[in-house]
């Protein structure tokens, strides 16, 4: 697992901040919701008020940035469960995702 | 046609009747083929029966059930259900209610029911520890507190807990390496012994079906955490230095159960973690012995009843599939797709049939171990864990 380079870093950070994406289609959106929910869901709580892994609601990301945030789920975070999803999700997909944790998810 | 219109009228009385909430008035019958489903994201479960394979009943109001487990009552009538928010719920199976339920905790993993069924223990994340319940009240009769950690914030978080002889229950802390040996047998004042530096993240554990060994799978670092408890002065020892996550770590999209794990004569059945295989330990040096190549990530790896066959599913992006593994000659013999979402599988208690949850398709299935077909399936609302009343009478289940 090769961490980025410093100039892919900067990148990354620019995607990061664009704000939610236009190119994700509904269908796509849907899978996404879905596995945010039911997936993340497995070790965060299908309501998001955590598990083996932290609470994810408004609340509990207050404070955090949207790129740490979209980094955590791209890069995971080692020594813990949470894996890298970056072999499945591109940045913007995490981006979309964290963006739905950030006004709060139910299923 | 005045007798066909007096019918038609009874039976829309007596479905009628069958709406209404509380107690239902039904034929006698027992409990021996009764399960209970987890329908995870509408707090409810379905009372099912698998003489006939059908749903009896539907239960709500249950609270987060993300995370939920169930054990049985020594008579087979009730159902403990373990959930996410802490609840743990009885459930009358005769009588389609709820009988009892407290919030103990704050979020829960599981628990277990005591040997002589007066107890019951729940694991919980928070506030991390064990507490332990009169089985027909559910009043706390004890409170253990896991290890705090280093800065103080909190108490460990407890996986892995499980029932043993002697009134006994074992259960691991995921944060500090450790495994607790609870022994109940003066209810009042339980004997703890804690058995430390077991190793890194201790993330489930099993106890093989004598009720003799206590092993806990490690996430951090490879290998099995492994307490005989017919000498447990010998301390944990480890085991399949090789199990793990190897040199490259790979990605765990969802953690392996140990729950239902497998053996077959000397051979038991363990899921890799993050790799695609299942492994093979030969249980009587403890070694390795194979690894089956798998479609993906294991998560369960049960045994049938008999356990010529394993059954194995998957996580995320492969969950549509599970593969049967012969346990003679260590091969996949088939791959079938459920379809979307197959989480959990429990098989009936002399294993001609299995029932899977496919969550995604909001359906159970129920298959043929001999032919390997589909034998019926049956609507469910985002179906997770199935365990069927048999449970009741298994040492660590």
């Amino acid at each position: 697992m090769d961490l980025p380079k410093p100039r892919w870093l900067l990148f990354l950070c620019l995607i990061a901040v664009v704000p939610a994406s236009h190119a994700l289609d509904e269908a796509r959106q849907q899978t996404l919701k879905h596995l945010l929910v039911q997936d993340c869901g497995s070790c965060h709580g299908l309501w998001m008020k955590g598990g083996l892994g932290p609470a994810l609601t408004p609340e509990a990301l207050a404070g955090k940035s949207r790129e740490y945030l979209v980094g955590t789920v791209i890069h995971g975070r080692p020594g813990t469960a949470m894996p890298p999803w970056k072999a499945l999700l591109s940045e913007e997909e995490a981006g979309w995702m964290i963006d739905r944790l950030l006004q709060g998810v139910e299923p | 046609m005045k007798a066909l219109i007096s019918l038609a009228l009874a039976s829309v009385l007596l479905s009628g009747c069958a709406l209404q909430s509380g107690p239902v008035e039904r034929p006698l019958r027992a409990t021996g083929d009764l399960g209970l489903v987890i329908e995870r994201a509408t707090g409810s479960v379905q009372i099912v029966e698998h003489s006939n394979n059908s749903s009896l009943a539907r239960i709500e109001g249950l609270g987060d059930l993300s995370h939920a487990t169930a054990v049985f009552s020594r008579d087979q009538r009730y159902a403990y259900v373990f959930g996410r928010d802490g609840g743990l719920t009885q459930i009358d199976m005769l009588q389609d209610r709820i009988v009892n339920r407290v919030i103990q905790g704050g979020n829960s993993i599981g628990g277990a029911i005591s040997q002589d069924g007066r107890l019951i223990a729940v694991g919980n994340y928070e506030p991390g520890g064990v507490r332990v319940f009169d089985a027909q009240t559910l009043d706390m009769l004890a409170d253990i507190p896991a290890t705090p950690m280093p800065d103080g914030s909190r108490n460990a978080r407890v996986v892995g807990v499980e029932d043993a002889p002697g009134q006994q229950f074992l259960f691991s802390l995921f944060d500090t390496g450790e495994i607790w040996q609870a022994d109940f047998s003066q209810p009042t004042a339980p004997q703890l012994t804690r058995f430390e530096n077991i190793g890194r993240q201790p993330y489930d554990a099993l106890l093989t079906p004598d009720g003799r060994y206590y092993i806990a799978g490690l996430f951090g670092e490879d290998g099995l955490a492994k307490l005989d408890l017919w000498n447990p002065q010998q301390g944990v020892t480890r085991v399949l230095d090789g199990y793990g996550r190897g040199q490259e770590a790979l990605p765990v999209y969802k953690m392996p159960h140990l729950e239902g794990w497998a053996q077959a004569g000397q051979l038991m059945f363990l899921p890799a973690i993050g790799q695609h295989r299942v492994l093979v330990m030969n249980a009587e040096n403890w070694e390795q012995q194979a690894a089956i190549k798998v479609a993906g990530q294991p998560v369960f790896v049960m045994a049938r009843p008999d356990a010529r066959q394993v059954w194995v599913n998957f996580a995320f992006p492969d969950n549509q599939l599970i593969q049967v593994i012969d346990t003679q000659s260590l091969q996949v013999i088939k791959t079938i797709e459920p379809g979307p979402g197959v989480l959990h599988m429990e098989f009936t208690p002399r294993g001609e049939q299995v029932w899977l949850s496919v969550r995604d398709r909001n359906e159970l299935q129920v298959w043929d171990t001999e032919t390997l077909e589909l034998v019926k399936t049956l609507p469910a609302q985002t179906p997770s864990g199935i365990f069927f009343s048999s449970r009741a009478h298994r040492i660590g289940l």
